[in-house]
């Protein structure tokens, strides 16, 4: 351990951290690549202009996507902590409340970490379930009602046992997983699981492209409508599918670039990662709509005429049918979900240690009491929630206000708090430059600290607006008030509880390395001399 | 499949995977700075190490 000036300080204790620059970039591509690479990106883009919706998509990955990701990597490696640690190291002295958006955006990725994981065990189950197509021929009926057994909106305590036991084996799997440490359990499943991962998903892309009507497919989704240019919406989707897809602004990429030696490079792993998450999409967009081009093919309809093309219709309804009519299907059915299986599995991790990591540091625990800990209680609720006969409905409502108002909101606060209230932006900026090669100049503050969150604020509000007036998917008022609001609600509250709770050991006293240039702004303002400083 | 939608799979490709390419490439040919600032070494034991609180 060493100051900023690099001498040895008695007493202070060494970091986790992950074995190299190569382990960092897999273990932050697993976390990028889940669920909505897969089964979103396609439709999303389908959807909003096809082959033109590319200019959009593009745009918001190199005007938010990368620069919030920058962001994310300047405050976990500079802060060196977690979330609710480097927000407050970030605020000094005068805003060491500011920790409470780290534990802001801990609650999101623990109650994201609640139904994500019932989506990987349903992801689990049908790829069982591909081996002997049990689906049959009704695949809507037999997810909703063989499958998952769904009541109407409430809250129900009958537990769906096909849901709730492959939902308790992947919190052990995640639990032990995380136990191991960054190093030797996250790391390594990453480097495991990713190169699978593309192995089985570009085998399902090469099968699909031969299919029949696989043409027809793609030129469904990369035909380009020019005229969806014109279209707000489509815009804000694209920006929407960026920022949710790159896991940034919740306090993953600040963790993961905490564990990163103090002298690592971190803009152009950076770029790396942002690329391969969307080089993934590019990839998945091609084997879905390859595939669902056959769909149209057998069903003698044109592929406008489909339905169920994104989510979780896409892939536990739609897609078990066109494996049922395929060649080969259940090889065809393994690979699917085999893949989703293992792109949740890895997003999960990097959401749960979100969480471990900003509780091992408050309250001092090692990380296996904190996977443990933090484990079993979101392995309780989990199946509390998300696997009885209500789970579907719940997972559909969390899900929306965690994403859209939980992580949208996050995002614009950071970006305010750390660029126009503390700005800091020169200091960050000046961070990533000394110890990156490839350097971000002034446009990057302006990206990151003013396009961003007005886009982001943008589509907060609207969101915002559009679920107080229209509801959400027709479900009852007092459910919404409940499930969507008062998750929220919990975010907020346990943001406060957590951040007035005191600290094992103060993470103040801290001094950023490196030092400012002269004339930079007091990187260490509020910094004392507890902690360990000498 | 269609000349434009032949056009815009080869261009998505050849930009997003392009992108991946010379990002992996530009990385492998400076994998890190060689004139960091002075300090920031770290005192990092292996396997499982309590939190670092300091610096």
């Amino acid at each position: 351990m060493s100051t900023s000036a690099g001498e040895h300080v008695a007493g202070a204790q060494p970091r986790e951290q992950w074995t190299g620059q190569v382990g960092f970039i897999l273990a932050a591509i697993g976390s990028a690549v889940g669920l909505g690479n897969i089964w979103r990106f396609p439709g999303v883009a389908y959807e909003n202009g096809g082959g033109a919706f590319l200019i959009p998509y593009l745009v918001a990955l190199v005007t938010a996507g990368i620069p919030i990701l920058f962001l994310d990597y300047a405050i976990g490696h500079r802060f060196r902590g977690s979330a609710p640690t480097a927000f407050r190291r970030l605020g000094g002295g005068r805003m060491k409340w500011l920790e409470s958006l780290g534990w802001f955006q801990v609650m999101i990725c623990f109650v994201i970490a609640l139904y994500y994981t019932v989506v990987i065990a349903w992801a689990a189950s049908y790829f069982v379930f591909s081996f002997d197509l049990r689906w049959g021929d009704d695949t809507a009926g037999f997810l909703v009602g063989d499958y998952l057994q769904v009541s109407d909106p409430g809250l129900s305590f009958t537990f769906v046992p096909a849901v709730l036991i492959p939902l308790v084996l992947i919190w052990v799997a995640v639990i032990v997983v995380l136990a191991f440490g960054v190093a030797r359990g996250v790391q390594r499943i990453n480097v495991i699981f990713l190169p699978l991962l593309v192995v089985a998903f570009a085998a399902l892309v090469i099968r699909s492209l031969f299919l029949d009507g696989a043409a027809d497919g793609l030129n469904a989704l990369f035909t380009p409508d020019f005229a969806a240019l014109a279209d707000p919406n489509v815009w804000i989707a694209a920006y929407s599918q960026i920022f949710f897809s790159l896991s940034i602004a919740f306090g993953i990429m600040i963790t993961y670039a905490s564990y990163r030696r103090r002298r690592s490079n971190l803009t152009t792993p950076g770029l790396v990662v942002a690329f391969a998450n969307s080089s993934f999409e590019i990839l998945a967009g091609i084997g879905v709509f390859a595939t669902l081009g056959f769909f149209a093919f057998q069903q003698g309809v044109d592929v406008a005429e489909l339905e169920g093309l994104t989510g979780v219709g896409l892939s536990f309804i739609t897609f078990p049918a066109i494996v049922s009519q395929m060649p080969g299907g259940p090889i065809f059915g393994i690979l699917f979900f085999g893949s989703l299986a293992m792109a949740g599995f890895t997003s999960l991790l990097s959401v749960l240690q979100v969480v471990s990591a900003g509780f091992q540091e408050k309250f001092g625990l090692s990380p296996r009491q904190a996977a443990i800990r933090v484990g079993l209680v979101a392995m309780v609720l989990s199946v509390l929630l998300f696997s009885t006969t209500t789970g579907l409905i719940a997972l559909d409502t969390v899900d929306n206000w965690a994403n859209n108002i939980g992580i949208v909101a996050s995002a614009v606060l950071a970006g305010v708090f750390a660029f126009w209230v503390l700005r800091k932006g020169s200091e960050l900026r000046s961070h990533l430059n000394a110890v990156s090669t490839f350097r971000v100049g002034g446009i990057w503050t302006v990206l990151a600290g003013v396009l961003a969150p007005i886009v982001l604020g943008y589509m907060l509000v609207s969101r915002i607006v559009t679920l107080i007036v229209d509801g959400y998917e027709g479900y009852p008022s007092w459910y919404l008030a409940l499930m969507g609001w008062g998750t929220v609600l919990v975010f907020v509250l346990a943001a406060f509880v957590l951040t007035a709770i005191r600290w094992r050991r103060s993470p103040d006293g801290f001094r950023p390395w490196p030092a400012l240039p002269e004339g930079g702004s007091r990187a260490d303002a509020g910094a004392s001399t507890e902690g360990g400083r000498s | 499949m269609t000349a434009t939608a032949v056009f815009f799979l080869v261009l998505a490709v050849a930009l997003v995977w392009g992108g991946l390419i010379a990002s992996v490439v530009g990385l492998s040919r400076r994998p890190g700075r060689l004139d960091f600032p002075p300090g920031g070494e770290d005192d990092h034991r292996e396997d499982v190490a309590p939190v670092e609180r300091d610096t």
